[in-house]
Order: structure tokens, then sequence, then C-alpha cells
């Protein structure tokens, strides 16, 4: 591996050829006004037929949106310190789990569930903060070593939380008003007496996806507009010449490590307030988020939205039309984005 | 590496940390293998199920026939090759002669084709409830004394629909042997009163989002038949009240048992007055129950009331120690320990069990509806009993086998 980092990426991606883009733009057109239609037309028969309902279709669409929102607050953390480090973090998928068990007790001791996202977010931070003075920044420059050690931390992780939490499935309880169904103006169907049904949806979800987008635009924004950014994105490129220019480059490894580790926490919080908080999460968001930044690039944020969008579309749409094969669906974009593109859709060579 | 000081004091310590376990085999004690879920998505029903074990272990002192007891646990994660590697760990090195689970259908399926590799080792069903466990291709070292999973069904596909005159239900269901077996003795029954089954959902288990299952359930079946386990059970559930689901539910055997009862959050409100039926009912009140409620509670962690794991477990453990204490303590000679388990019929808790001639129990099954207990709990509340349900629930055998192997088409009633 190379020192260069793909950080930069998100400046700018020069098009190959404007042929080619206007295909491209041309293709995104047409798919957007064939969503469109079929989120406002009445649904013909025969789509029906193939798509089960209006309504089932939506619904997948709207909650591969959200579960993307989900996959990508944890993946960010994962792809930001892999870019800045190129450190390999296989407990990332623990510091989600402690996240959501450390919320749950915060949010059930105080009674609120912002206190909850808010101390499980620095509570992670700070164990990633300890984890990076204690563990990694000794092991700096040996790839191999800093992830078999990150695993030896997981599955240690794993148990001790284990031993803490038990194996029940814990929920944490979102404040009253935000909990529960809205309707949403999509009108799903038109029953005999000419009553419109419109599409329902949990309003918590949507405030899923809000927050991720908007912790999305404020990475973008810290990383390319701001001072810090600057400095970040230049130890991604050259980690000796930001050190020679007079940087501290281990207080900016030890602030991006809390910073991901942080994320990690708080996605465990608005995850188990949207699935649940049970043993063997910590490897299934593991595998989401390697999953996600392979098929995104590693190390780009906006490869990580747009490998966590396809993820998580792609899994709730296989779970409602093909759900014994829907779990194959994940790994076959992500062996067809290794076979084409194997820096990953936003990576660059390394 | 270099041989520092420090890695050799590592290497030290780690060697000292696996000895223990080595010295701590006894002379004269019977090892028995105890295989539950211990990780992953279903670890609080293996944790439940160990305490049903050792609740037996616990009836009969810690010891049988003046031989002392020796629970040795096996783990697996609920997969059919998790429980066959924790079964070779338990025969193979701790050399267990007897063993005591699996917990889930496939891992039960799985086992019983293990225990046809090793003659020697009798294995003796925990909780797990698919039907070819013991039906198609059975092996003659695998008992199950508890039921399986399409007996546990008896009674509530007539109830649902005589009673609570539901005409059409969809069914959400996890995808594998056990909830297929669920499925079909729901249905065997549902449909032979006149009810159908528009739509069937087969979620992989461990899945963590149902939002776009429950989505894809048509608006117009009377009510949806769950038969999810554990964490699966509890998100969807969740997310059926966030969803703001109307429908009412049925519950499969596992989704209404205490493991998901006693979860928190707000399930409660579309929990109360679901149907269900199983093996047990929480508010039995014969004394038999009764007595081995209070006997659990005595264990560490325990539910407020026993749920099927732990009964399943606690027969299976009752039936290996009831067949040693009649061959005096004695393993060497596997047919004659098998001859007394084959002949046990002994009364438990939930009334008396049996074996059919592919060693699978004959026993009574619980109708069971879920209310707010005295205390606040949710619990099941027994409605009837329908007595001594064989495998074939009541039908001809073969005219049983000619139904076919459960599946995810089968049966198929739209």
């Amino acid at each position: 591996m190379s020192e260069t980092g793909n950080l930069r990426d998100d400046l700018s991606n020069p098009p190959k050829g404007p042929t080619r883009n206007q295909i491209w733009v041309g293709f995104g057109v047409l798919v957007g006004l064939v969503l469109i239609w079929m989120i406002v037309a009445q649904w013909p028969d025969w789509l029906d037929a193939i798509l089960i309902s209006k309504k089932a279709f939506l619904s997948a669409i709207l909650n591969g949106l959200t579960l993307a929102g989900l996959y990508f607050l944890v993946a960010s953390g994962f792809t930001l310190i892999f870019g800045l480090m190129r450190n390999v973090n296989l407990a990332h998928g623990s510091l989600y789990l402690l996240g959501a068990y450390v919320g749950y007790e915060i949010a059930t001791r105080t009674g609120n569930w912002f206190i909850g996202v808010g101390g499980a977010f620095i509570a992670i931070a700070l164990v990633g903060l300890i984890m990076q003075i204690l563990v990694f920044r000794r092991l700096e420059g040996d790839d191999l070593r800093q992830t078999l050690v990150s695993i030896g931390i997981s599955i240690v992780a794993a148990d001790l939380m284990l031993a803490v939490w038990s194996g029940g499935t814990y929920q944490i309880l979102t404040p009253e008003w935000i909990s529960g169904a809205i309707k949403l103006p999509v009108v799903t169907a038109e029953r005999s007496n000419g009553t419109l049904v419109f599409l329902k949806y949990p309003l918590y979800r949507l405030i899923v996806l809000g927050v991720a987008v908007a912790i999305g635009v404020a990475l973008w924004l810290t990383l390319n507009k701001t001072r810090i950014g600057m400095m970040i994105r230049a130890g991604v490129d050259d980690r000796e010449m930001l050190s020679a220019s007079g940087v501290n480059v281990h207080y900016v490894f030890a602030g991006v490590f809390a910073l991901g580790a942080g994320l990690a926490g708080l996605a465990g919080v608005i995850g188990g307030s949207a699935l649940s908080v049970a043993p063997g999460e910590d490897i299934r968001y593991l595998l989401a988020s390697l999953v996600v930044v392979i098929v995104g690039g590693m190390g780009s944020i906006t490869g990580a939205a747009i490998g966590a969008l396809l993820i998580g579309l792609a899994e709730q749409i296989g779970l409602v039309y093909f759900p014994t094969y829907g779990v194959v669906l994940t790994f076959v974009i992500m062996v067809v984005t290794l076979a084409i593109r194997p820096e990953g859709i936003m990576g660059k060579r390394l | 590496m270099r041989i520092t000081k420090r890695n050799l004091l590592a290497l030290t310590l780690s060697t000292a940390l696996t000895l223990p376990s080595i010295a701590l085999a006894q002379d004269g004690a019977i090892k028995i293998g105890l295989l539950a879920t211990f990780e992953g998505a279903f670890t609080v029903l293996g944790e439940d199920g160990e305490r049903g074990a050792m609740t037996a272990v616990n009836e009969f002192g810690g010891e049988v026939a003046g031989h002392e007891i020796e629970i040795i646990r096996g783990s697996s994660d609920a997969s059919p090759d998790s429980a066959v590697r924790a079964a070779r760990k338990l025969v193979e090195q701790d050399g267990v002669k007897v063993l005591v689970g699996p917990l889930s259908g496939d891992e039960g399926i799985a086992v019983k084709d293990y225990a046809k590799t090793q003659p020697d080792v009798t294995f003796i069903n925990g909780s797990s409830a698919a039907q070819d466990t013991t039906f198609r291709d059975p092996a003659d070292n695998f008992f199950r004394f508890s039921t399986d999973g399409a007996q546990w069904m008896a009674g509530l596909g007539t109830y649902v629909y005589n009673e609570k005159g539901y005409q059409s239900v969809a069914t959400v269901a996890e995808d594998y042997s056990f909830p297929y077996t669920q499925v079909f003795g729901f249905m065997a029954e549902f449909c032979n009163a006149g009810g159908t089954v528009p739509s069937k959902s087969w979620v992989p288990i461990g899945n963590k989002d149902y939002s776009s299952v429950i989505a894809a359930i048509p608006d117009d079946v009377d009510a949806i038949y769950v038969a999810l386990g554990g964490a699966d059970a509890v998100n969807f559930l969740s997310q059926y009240q966030q969803a703001g689901g109307e429908a009412p539910l049925i519950g499969g055997s596992i989704t209404v048992d205490q493991t998901v009862l006693t979860s928190e959050g707000r399930l409660r409100d579309i929990l109360i007055g679901t149907p269900a039926a199983g093996p047990t009912a929480d508010t039995n009140d014969s004394e038999a129950w009764l007595s081995f409620v209070d006997e659990y509670k005595n264990t560490d962690g325990a539910f407020p009331s026993p749920s099927l794991f732990a009964h399943g477990y606690y027969i299976g453990m009752k039936a290996a120690l009831l067949a040693l204490e009649e061959t005096g303590g004695d393993l060497s000679d596997p047919a004659a320990y098998r001859e007394a388990l084959a002949n046990l019929e002994f009364e438990t808790p939930t009334g008396k069990v049996s074996l059919d001639e592919n060693r699978n129990a004959i026993a009574d099954i619980y109708l069971t509806e879920v209310v707010e207990g005295p205390d606040g709990n949710l619990v099941n509340k027994l409605i009837q009993t329908t007595s001594q349900v064989n495998q074939t629930l009541g039908i001809d055998k073969e005219e049983f086998r000619a139904l076919g192997a459960v599946s995810r088409e089968n049966p198929s009633c739209p």
C-alpha cells in the first residue's frame, strides 16, 4: 500500500468525456422520471403483479434509504480512520454495540433519549481515543499487527459485553413524539368507496435518514472547508510532509480516531432505537461497514455514502422480492465492484 | 519476533489459563454434555435452556445412582455447523456418552445426522423442534422427549378460525426447518377448517429490519401469524408497532415465549390478546407445573416463568437421568441405556410423556393467549389443553407422510 489517500477524491472527479457523461445524465434523468411516476401515479395492475404492491415497493425503497443512513453513520467513521491512518479497525463493530449499550443505560437512567445519544457519542469517542493512544499508536505503520490486534479487541469486547448485558434483546425507547407512524403525502391505493389510502411510515426512521444526511454534509464541509479538514486531507496524502510542516500528526490522528469511534457509538444508539440491541450486532455492522467501504472506496466519505445507499437498498429490496437469496445480492454488488473497479466506486488506486 | 521476557511471561500466563479445565475432570462422575446456543441471536434462549437442564440436575441432587453428575457445556450459535462442531467437541474431546441438546431446528437435524456416526453415544434432544429430526430418516440413538413444532400448534388453527373468526391469515416466519414445521402445524388445522393463507413471508434468521416485510403483507388479511424467535420476534414486533400495524397477531410457540414477553420496549399493547400454542402455559395451575416453576426460579437469572426452552431441556435432562437411574448409572452398554430411554414413560410438569417408534414424544399441548399477569408481567394464559398429541397430529401415519416434507411451499392454501 502506498501512502496516498483517497479523501481528496471528494474534491473533484473529472469527467472522462462529454459523450459518456451525457449518456449517464440522460440515464439518470430517465430513472428519476420513472421513479417520480412510480411515486405519483396509481399503479396499473400489471405493475402491482410484478412488484407485489405500491406500498410494498415504496416502503422497501424508503427502508433501504433509512438503512443506508444507518450504515453510512457506522461506515463513515470506519472509512475516515482508514483513510487517515491506514488502520483497518476491525473492532469498529464493537464500538457500535458498546455505544448502543451505553446509550441504553444512559437513556433509561436519565429518561432522556437525547442525553443517551450524546452520552454514547462522548463515551465511545473516549474509548476510541484510549484505543488509539494505548494500542494503535504503538503499532504505527504495522498494518497487519494493527488489524490482528483489533480483531482480538473485538472478540474480548464481545464477551465482556455479553457478561455485563447478558444475551437479552434491548430496545432503546425513543421519545413518545417521534415514535409511531405518520402519513406521507403519497397515495398507495384507492378504496372502493373512493377514500384514498396514504402511505404510512415510521417517523423515527425518517429522522434517522435526516440525521445521517446532516452528519454526512457536516463531515464533508469539515473535511473540505475548514483548517482542520485541510490538515486531515494533508495527512491522508502525505503524513511526513504534514508533520514536517509543524502539525502534530498524533493529535490529528487521535482526534480523527475519536470522531470515527464516536460516530459508531452514536450510530449504535440511533440504530438500537430503530431496530434493537443484542449480541452479534457488532459483527453485523462490522461486516456491513466493510462491504460499504469496499464498494464505495476505502477512505472516501462520498464513497461511503454511495456504498451505503447501494447496500441498504439492495438489502431491503432483496428482502422483499427474493428473501431467500437476498443476502447474496449484497455480495454480488461487492464482487462486481471488485471485478470492475477494485479500488471501489470513489476509491483511488492505491 | 524476538523472545523477550515479556513474551515469555505472556506465554506462561496463557498456558496457565488453559490448565484448570484439564484438572477438573473427576473420577466416577457421569459426564453429560449440554449443547445449547450460548452465542448469537438465540443466546437468551440457550441460557434459559441451561436453567431448565440444571433444574432437572438439581432435582436429582446433582447425582444419580451414587455417581456425581458432571455437566459439560457446549456452545453453538444456532447454525447447524456450529452445533455439530460443539457436539463433536463434547463427544470426541470431552468423551461424553450422553448429550442433551441442541436448541434450534436446523441444529437438531444436523446433530441427528452426526449422531449416526457416533453409535456409542446417546443423543437426547434439548428443545429443537423440526419435524424431520425424528420423522424422516431418524437416527437410532437420537431421542426427543420434547415434541416437534407442528405438534406445538395443536388446536391453534381451529381456534382462530372458529373462535376469533379469522378467515385469511398471512404468515411471517424465519427461513429454516423449525418455522416451516410450525407453519405446517398451524396451516394443517387452519386450512382444514376452511381458512386461507394468501401470503407467506420467509425471512432470514437474524434479520433486523422487518419494515419492508411488514409493508409487503397484504392489507386485507384478518390476522398475521408470526413464527419468529428471540431477538427476531422482538425486532418484528417493535417495528410492526412503529409502522402502525393494525391487524391482530397470532403467535408461533416461541414468538410469545417468556424470552420475548419479558423484553423491554413498547411491545405490550400489540401482544396482549395474541393467541398461540405450545408445550407450556404460564398460568397452568397444576401441582406439578407450579412446583417445577418454583424449582426453576432457584436458578440464576430465571424468568418469571420458564420458557419452553427451559421446559424442553428440563424434560430431556430428566429423561436422561431417569434412564440412568434405571441402569444404575451404567453407560457401558449403550443398548441397555437406550432400551431404558425408549420405554420411559413419566409424568412431567406438563403431563404424561412417552415415545413413539421414531423416538419422538407424545405429550399434551396448550393453547394460550397473552394477558397481563397480576404483577404487571405479560403471561400466556391457558385457554385449553389438547391431550396426548402425536407427531402425525392424529392423522394416519402413511397419509401424513404423503403430505410431504415441510418446506417454504408445503403446505399451501392461498
